[in-house]
């Protein structure tokens, strides 16, 4: 099923690309999209797997994907924390930066 | 090289294009722009991979809400976008990491062309069992009666990140309005757009709800459709966001867990075990469930979105 | 003999409801502090810990008069199609400690979360008491659950639930580094995930039983091992992937601390152990696990040498933890060992176990005394700590009895854990581990003595103190000190509860 392959080859490639933004973007927000990519890429490779385990009628196996939709769903909320922590930071001290404060500046207990 | 490769080929050559394009672009609202796009393609993919289920999903909360999320926030960080930019790093780690994401795409890869011919399946045992559940559609009998513990937790995920997200309100601010006040313009295109497209858009959310029992479909497209249209009449100014004290939004955060637990535990007299059906009963018992859930899952997608109190509870 | 390509039926064992309802019980108290809310989930979590507790203890009883792990099968559907949740001796002890911990940790915290007089509702209080159960019930899902699948759920719920600890007095330097702990976290949720995709693509199951039975020495599973064991060191925070906690550890409230350091680094922890020595025994390389205990190694001398520049103490005490987690992760290449000499691998497991425990209830104990000595001093700056053996004697007494579990001095829990693993390294050849155990218990030694000295300094005069800090409190923090220190009497005990469950390929007589 060599089409299918396009499909495994398209997961890992997006799982590189969102890894190479990940490390490479300073910014929490662009961090934040890298993982989404990532994690759609994760998402697809699982779509593969499911597709392969077609059988019986059935256009794939049906576990992977009710796997893939409960994730889908988890790493939104996962998101939607990042970003309500993210914007709550920006509004707190005016950066979006994870770079750390002064050194001499250590948290109080 | 048959048609259907070439379209899949084009298809997944433009996904990974516009996934390339969204990590290297400099401006950041581009970048989000270009992920809505990367995630309404995707969706093409999953159809194309035979799982339409996740489709649905994919576009629904993957392409639509998580782009709402990102351009909320990009919007709200304009402010920041000068310094960031200055802050662009070296040649030495770019060239580090383009070699590892290459190197770890690349093992991938491989790994997943060498996995196993004839795949392991479950499907053989899903459409032995299925028909005991009286479903028609194999996604939803398991995500709501093999692994039904899976879809209980993640609507306790839900809860979970929304007590986080409300966790971050300044505390003057406490049991107050999230999200900004819109202005109310009722001759406005938003307001038109909003009183055309909002009734529309229930009847097809409840439709998605009722079909998602035998064919593609189910509670969490049909609750982000529902968040979705909320949002659109708030962000039209149609209605207000309610205070997050008021009890009534509280239950109706909890009502599908609550709903979901109550009939698992009637499993354990009647059916032998937490979270098993009675023979005969399945089909209703889990269409109460869903339509409890795909309620709450509407209200706290709407709130995740929304985030934490910015405004205090008087009007 | 080996029916699971098929799936053996699983059976519910007697007593596996206990299971169901440990699972449940926080959830259901989180539903009901949302419902409720203001001061009632405060009463909720005082009403659901002490319960929670007495099933833990009941379910340790039945797991010990049984002899066997107990099942119990989810909607009736036996995996790989359904998903079953499995207690063994591991799962029980950490229940336990977890209700525990958690119990004293409510205790110690209601002075600090009280409701505000005559306010119906605040953020903090709430949000303290609502996590308190949010992050018992994912721990006791990881304790539990029997799939890779719902273990990865479990593992975002524990992430919502500790990351709200850390920023949870809304300090904007908090929320920095609360925001570092999420992406951290995310990472080794995305790689975990990445693994149990090519596990299930290879296999056809995320049962861990199942998957036991089918796992081969191949690319998928090597892969498959390699990612989802990063994904759990960076919520583990094992070096080099520690830089997130010290700065989330110390700037969270001191009740906060507690329950992160001692409990939450734990779960993520617990799953490593499930997948080494469960999932994958037969995978993983020798050389993988002494990578894995070497960045243990590291973990312990950097760790306690950082520890050692500290000026505050709940830095201090924050790279102590990054320090002690390198100990657990020791236990790898020498249960890997001691199976490879054909010998059964329970002093490496019960080594590692009991210093997971004795870690949690110490640390727990250390955090929660450094928070008593901020109220009464204004400060945690370790120069000036003078007076402090005046005025807070049995926090003093508690922290010296922590400490002395972390160094590893008989008869503490500390010292079993360290002893069991001692003994097995020089059992199976692997001295190194040895050198490096002697010089971070040496380190150890230095701060912990250096913080009572300089507490036990007298001042002419007395400073007042800015609270006062009730008995009780101190107590509760003396009384899990205690059981730190006095949990190396379990050695003689007369059954040993963390076997109990666990696969035996080398006992005499099976196999």
């Amino acid at each position: 099923m060599s089409g299918l392959s396009l499909f495994g080859l398209c997961g890992s490639a997006l799982i590189g690309i969102g890894l190479y933004g990940l490390i490479v973007n300073p910014q929490p927000l662009r961090k934040i999209l890298a993982f989404n990519m990532i994690g759609s890429g994760v998402f697809l490779l699982f779509g593969v797997v499911a597709r392969r385990g077609a059988a019986l009628g059935m256009g794939g196996d049906p576990v992977p994907q009710a796997l893939v939709i409960t994730g889908i769903v988890v790493a939104f909320s996962a998101t939607a924390l990042a970003i309500a922590l993210l914007l709550r930071l920006h509004e707190a001290t005016g950066s979006a930066t994870l770079r750390a404060p002064d050194a001499e500046r250590q948290p109080d207990a | 090289m048959s048609p259907t490769l070439l379209v899949d080929g084009g298809l997944l050559a433009m996904v990974v294009l516009v996934a390339m394009w969204t990590i290297l672009v400099r401006d950041s609202f581009a970048a989000v722009i270009g992920y809505a796009c990367y995630g309404l393609l995707l969706a093409f993919a999953w159809v194309r991979l035979a799982a339409i289920d996740a489709a649905l999903t994919e576009a629904a909360i993957g392409g639509g809400l998580t782009s709402v999320l990102l351009i909320r926030a990009v919007v709200r960080l304009r402010a920041t976008e000068a310094s960031a930019q200055l802050e662009a790093p070296g040649r030495t780690l770019r060239f580090g990491a383009a070699v590892l994401s290459i190197a770890v795409a690349v093992a991938l890869g491989a790994v997943v062309l060498g996995l196993p011919d004839p795949a392991p399946s479950l499907a053989p045992q899903v459409a032995e069992h299925i028909a005991s559940t009286g479903l028609g559609n194999a996604v939803t009998a398991v995500l709501l009666s093999f692994r039904a513990i899976d879809t209980l937790l993640e609507a306790v995920v839900l809860i979970y990140a929304l007590v986080a997200v409300w966790a971050l309100t300044p505390d003057r601010l406490w049991g107050g309005r999230p999200g900004p006040k819109y202005a109310d313009d009722p001759n406005g295109m938003l307001a038109y757009m909003a009183r055309l497209l909002a009734p529309l858009g229930i009847v097809v959310a409840i439709y998605v709800f009722w079909v998602g029992a035998d064919l593609p479909g189910g509670k969490f497209q049909a609750g982000t459709l529902l968040a979705a249209m909320w949002l659109l009449t708030i962000m039209a100014g149609l209605t207000d966001v309610p205070p997050i004290s008021r009890r009534w939004l509280r239950i109706a955060l909890v009502a599908g867990t609550v709903v979901f637990l109550a009939i698992g535990f009637a499993g354990v007299p009647l059916a032998g075990a937490f979270l098993a059906y009675p023979e005969g009963v399945a089909k209703p018992l889990i269409l109460i469930i869903e339509a409890a859930s795909m309620v709450s899952i509407a209200v706290t997608l709407g709130l995740l979105v929304i985030g934490p109190p910015e405004r205090s509870e008087s009007p | 003999m080996n029916g699971a390509m098929a799936g053996i039926p699983e059976a519910t064992t007697a007593g596996g409801f206990l299971l169901v309802l440990m699972l449940v019980l926080p959830v259901l108290g989180v539903l009901a502090a949302l419902v409720l809310g203001g001061r009632h989930a405060r009463r909720v979590a005082m009403l659901a810990l002490p319960l929670g507790l007495v099933l833990a203890v009941m379910l340790g009883a039945e797991l010990v008069q049984s002899g066997q792990k107990l099942v119990y099968v989810l909607g009736g559907w036996s995996p790989p199609l359904g998903i079953a949740l499995r207690a063994d001796g591991l799962s029980a002890v950490m229940l336990l400690t977890t209700a525990l911990i958690l119990l004293a940790v409510a205790v110690y915290g209601q002075a600090d979360f009280r409701m505000p007089e005559g306010a119906a509702d605040a953020r903090a209080p709430f949000m303290f008491w609502t996590l308190l159960l949010a992050v018992w019930g994912s721990l006791n899902a990881v304790f539990l659950a029997g799939d890779l699948f719902t273990l990865y759920v479990a593992l975002e719920l524990l992430t919502f639930a500790g990351v709200p600890l850390v920023c949870l007095d809304g300090r904007p330097e908090t929320l920095q580094a609360a925001l570092r702990y999420l992406l951290f976290a995310l990472l080794g949720s995305v790689l975990y995930m990445l693994g149990a995709v090519l596990l299930y693509g290879a296999y056809g199951t995320l049962d861990i039983a199942l998957l036991a039975g089918r796992v081969r020495p191949e690319p998928a599973a090597f892969a498959a091992a390699a990612l989802m064991t990063v994904g759990l060191l960076a919520k583990t925070a094992l070096f080099p992937l520690h830089l997130w906690l010290p700065p989330a550890h110390a700037g969270a409230p001191a009740a906060a601390s507690a329950v992160l350091s001692a409990l939450v680094v734990k779960g993520s922890f617990f799953l490593v152990i499930r997948l080494w020595l469960d999932v994958m025994p037969g995978i993983v390389t020798p050389v993988a696990g002494q990578l894995l205990a070497g960045l243990g190694a590291a973990a312990i001398i950097v760790g306690n040498l950082v520890a050692l520049r500290q000026t505050r103490l709940k830095l201090l005490i924050a790279y102590s933890t990054v320090a002690q987690i390198g100990y657990l992760f020791l236990m790898f290449p020498l249960a890997a060992g001691l199976s490879a000499m054909q010998l059964p691998n329970d002093p490496a497991v019960t080594g590692g176990l009991l210093q997971a425990v004795s870690h949690a209830t110490a640390k727990a104990a250390m955090f929660m005394g450094a928070g008593l000595i901020y109220a009464t001093l204004g400060h945690d700056r370790i120069a000036d700590l003078a007076g402090v053996g005046r005025q807070l004697p049995m926090t003093l007494l508690a922290f010296a009895l922590g400490g002395i579990s972390l160094v590893g001095l008989p008869p503490a829990g500390g010292f079993l854990a360290k002893w069991l693993l001692l003994s097995t390294a020089l059992t199976t050849g692997q001295w190194w581990w040895v050198v490096v155990m002697v010089a971070g218990g040496l380190l150890t030694s230095a701060y912990v003595f250096i913080v009572v000295m300089r507490a036990l300094v007298a001042v002419d005069a007395e400073n007042t103190p800015k609270m006062v800090v009730p008995r009780h409190r101190e107590a509760v923090v003396l009384a899990l000190a205690s059981l730190s220190f006095l949990l190396g009497l379990a050695a003689l005990l007369p059954v040993d509860i963390v076997q109990i469950g666990r696969p035996q390929p080398f006992a005499a007589g099976l196999r």
